[in-house]
């Protein structure tokens, strides 16, 4: 976040390090709860989900977008618009499956993990799972059905970090009663 | 140039925020069948225009006039639909729709933890910021004579 610098003095803004801290202080804390690494990724997912219904909202209203013809455009706005706009880094992205249906968001830096290091025995943990949650919240709130998960993660000792995106279906907008 | 009542929908079809100002003629219907009508219609408008458009559909529906009143709709991507009536002179008010999409929906409701997503806006301050906006639109007048 404090990586942003489009908007000089946004009262917005917190400490990277803060949000960091935080977010490792809340997985602690499930972790504590749930005493289950597949619990906890699951309760990571659902509250990022409730984020990404929401976010959405407030990314629409300041990226000022239209709407996306393909999923090629989708994936430009996720990682040059939307990553960098709530974590300050742009994700690569590559990887494309022939059909255009699924990609990878490649990240480098990964900011909500700086200071983490896994314990042992949590090998099942996927830390940053409340991305996946946000992503797909937040395309559903677009009519896209998105299947999202880790595929590589850093912390496991992989190269990189690596989120795969697989387009599903489109969503339809409800029909009023009454109507065809 | 005035304006005369405002409708929120989501993308599921309930109205989550309706507000009058200078409505004088109500339409003796229950303001449940009256959303529903409104609902009703902008969705057939919205598959009609999408149908009947030679070439590819961008912004879509914006506005319609009767002789009496116009109709001004704006739709988020994330589906929810902003209409707003005026009288007739008022021109393009598409910016402004979208004023209330990201400077009061966003800022009031979204971002209040407490509100419910897809339930009606109950929100004291969500009223009186849209109040307070509305009236303030160069275009809100007072009533001219009809």
């Amino acid at each position: 976040m404090s990586r942003q610098t489009a908007r000089g003095g946004d009262p917005r803004k917190v400490n990277g390090e803060l949000f960091t801290l935080t977010y490792g202080a809340l997985v602690a804390q499930l972790m504590k709860d749930y005493e289950n690494d597949e619990e906890v990724n699951k309760q990571l997912e659902k509250m990022g989900y409730n984020i990404g219904v929401r976010i959405i909202e407030d990314f629409l209203a300041r990226a000022n977008s239209t709407r996306c013809n393909d999923f090629r455009d989708v994936a430009e706005q996720i990682s040059k618009v939307a990553f960098k706009m709530y974590l300050g880094v742009t994700p690569v992205v590559s990887n494309w499956s022939p059909a255009a249906d699924e990609f990878s968001l490649l990240l480098e830096n990964n900011p909500l993990t700086d200071f983490v290091e896994l314990p042992e025995g949590h090998d099942a943990l996927i830390y940053s799972n409340i991305l996946c949650g946000v992503l797909k919240g937040a395309l559903e709130m677009i009519q896209m059905d998105v299947d999202v998960k880790f595929v590589q993660d850093q912390l496991k000792g992989d190269n990189i970090t690596e989120i795969r995106l697989k387009f599903i279906k489109r969503l339809e907008d409800a029909v009023p009663v009454g109507e065809d | 140039m005035t304006v005369y009542d405002f409708y929120l929908f989501d993308r599921n079809g309930n109205c989550l925020y309706y507000a009058e100002w200078n409505r004088r003629k109500q339409p003796g219907i229950s303001k449940e069948e009256e959303f529903k009508l409104m609902y009703g219609m902008i969705f057939s408008i919205k598959s009609f225009i999408n149908r009947i458009s030679p070439k590819d559909v961008h912004d879509g529906f914006l506005n319609f006039k009767t002789s009496k009143y116009k109709l001004h709709f704006y739709e988020t991507p994330s589906g929810l639909k902003f209409i707003m009536n005026t009288d007739l002179n008022v021109g393009n008010i598409r910016d402004v729709l979208q004023q209330i999409f990201s400077s009061i929906y966003v800022e009031y409701v979204v971002k209040n933890p407490l509100t419910e997503l897809g339930e009606p806006v109950t929100s004291e301050l969500f009223r009186s910021k849209l109040d307070e906006f509305v009236k303030g639109l160069p275009f809100f007048g007072t009533r001219a004579s009809s």
